[in-house]
């Protein structure tokens, strides 16, 4: 079973787990990343409290992360044929993913942003901080290291939703998993997918966890 | 001459879970220019609230404030920003940024205010030297002590030289010997750029220090006010008695402990 078939077929499931990971994170922080900074400043300890605003986003982030991601994938196939035209395959797969990530993110953002010491936005309130400046060099540098930490269980999560991504033919290592492990009982061929999700992983996670040590300046 | 700072029937009430609190109640006074005022009461006593109502970190409930006359309360938050610009802040809890460098910190205000970076850099440099810091620019403030950060924060508010600065329990988190030398640079600031010092304390040591006028709050009134000497010497108010009384207290015995240090 080890032919190049098989070595072609993984090595293409990690690029598209990889591709799918990574442009999933990246759009779910285009959208998560605002959604995060408004639910910060919005609630009531907030820079700029609007109870309106928070409690809007507030159950719009928890409706969407209460639903199963395998539920959410079917049940945003119309979107993702309006978005990228078909509702199979790694492309059509971001889409889903976006929806997943993006309120999922945008809490972990929204938390990183909340631990910054209250003491500092004050500082610059009283500086005559214009509350854009407040968000991005107060909030959103003093929290730099633990956006980063986010950034890593983002890309963890995400790269897990992934694979669940194979019950519609998505594609990737989950699909490979899915369509050789549990379809066609050859249990060594999820084994290895496993073991290469595992290594993605850890190298995500290590490298994240590095950058964020690297960056921060709070240690003596 | 138009006082630098007054206070017109200023109240506070925030509405916790527990019930309404009025932390400050209708308080009035004046603070002329170039004076170091200190604002003592035990803790509770509403001093911080205060503190934050003189450049609306906190808005007043009611009643006004006017910075040179010009009522706080009626301003645009365009003109309240540039206001603040001109009313510094120091803190208990130094409130640096953790993640910039010294220098980069003294910036801070200056990026506020739209100064170019090289001249902002020439000025916290400038500044850093001044509050005896120009070898630590690079570092950051988590490799600083206690007594260096606070330095740190006079720069950066010494930066867009305001002509008022609040210091709310600025020395609180720091031993008697820091303290001192904290005090002897506000004094030294205050002597040279004439800016007008607000000191909220519940250190007496701090009031006897360095200020000329005082103010007792006391359950969120203003008990009594006056020259540090008319208040210390002849105490008027029960409030002001039982601070001023208890620290005299303190002295002796602490006065006795270090007696026995020598011995």
């Amino acid at each position: 079973m080890w032919d190049n078939t098989v070595i072609t077929m993984l090595l293409e499931g990690t690029r598209d787990t990889l591709y799918m990971t990574l442009m999933s994170t990246l759009f779910g922080y285009v959208f998560g990343l605002p959604m995060g900074i408004i639910l910060a400043i919005t609630d009531k300890e907030g820079i700029c409290p609007n109870m309106v605003a928070y409690k809007i986003l507030d159950f719009v982030a928890n409706v969407i992360r209460s639903i199963p991601f395998l539920i959410l994938l079917i049940l945003v196939i119309p979107i993702t044929k309006l978005v990228v035209g078909k509702s199979y395959g790694s492309t059509a797969t971001i889409v889903p993913l976006v929806i997943a990530a993006t309120p999922f993110i945008a809490r972990m953002v929204e938390s990183s942003l909340k631990e910054v010491d209250k003491g500092v936005i004050e500082a610059a309130q009283s500086m005559g901080a214009f509350i854009p400046t407040i968000i991005w060099k107060a909030l959103l540098a003093e929290a730099r290291t633990s956006l980063l930490v986010g950034v890593t269980i983002a890309l963890g999560t995400v790269l897990g939703y992934s694979a669940m991504a194979g019950v519609v033919g998505g594609g990737g290592l989950g699909d490979i998993a899915i369509r050789y492990g549990y379809y066609r009982y050859q249990t060594d061929i999820m084994l290895l997918t496993i073991v290469i999700l595992v290594v993605l992983v850890q190298i995500m996670q290590g490298l994240g966890m590095l950058l964020s040590k690297k960056l921060d300046r709070r240690r003596r | 001459m138009e006082p630098i700072i007054r206070v017109e029937n200023l109240s506070k009430v925030f509405d916790a879970k527990s019930g309404r609190v009025d932390a400050v109640r209708n308080i009035n006074f004046e603070i002329a220019k170039g004076d170091i005022f200190g604002i003592i009461g035990l803790s509770g006593a509403g001093k911080s609230t205060l503190v934050r109502c003189l450049n609306l970190l906190e808005r007043p409930t009611s009643g006004n404030v006017y910075i040179k006359g010009k009522n706080l309360m009626d301003m645009s938050g365009k003109e309240l920003r540039k206001t603040r610009r001109n009313i510094g802040m120091i803190f208990q809890n130094f409130n640096l940024l953790m993640q910039r460098n010294v220098l980069d910190n003294v910036c801070f205000p200056l990026e506020i205010a739209g100064v170019k970076r090289k001249e902002a850099k020439e000025r916290a440099m400038e500044l850093l030297k001044k509050v005896g810091l120009g070898d630590k620019a690079a570092s950051y403030p988590a490799q600083l002590s206690g007594g260096q950060k606070q330095r740190v924060a006079i720069a950066r508010v010494l930066a867009n030289n305001p002509e008022i600065l609040l210091c709310d329990e600025a020395t609180s988190a720091l031993d008697p010997q820091t303290t001192k030398s904290i005090l002897n640079l506000l004094k030294s600031i205050n002597e040279e750029y004439g800016i007008t010092i607000v000191v909220i304390t519940h250190e007496m040591r701090v009031v006897k220090n360095i200020c000329s006028h005082v103010a007792v709050l006391n359950h969120g009134k203003l008990a009594e006010k006056g020259t540090v000497k008319e208040v210390f010497t002849n105490p008027k108010s029960s409030a002001a008695k039982v601070l001023i009384l208890n620290d005299e207290e303190q002295d002796k015995f602490s006065g006795e402990v270090y007696e026995g240090n020598v011995g």
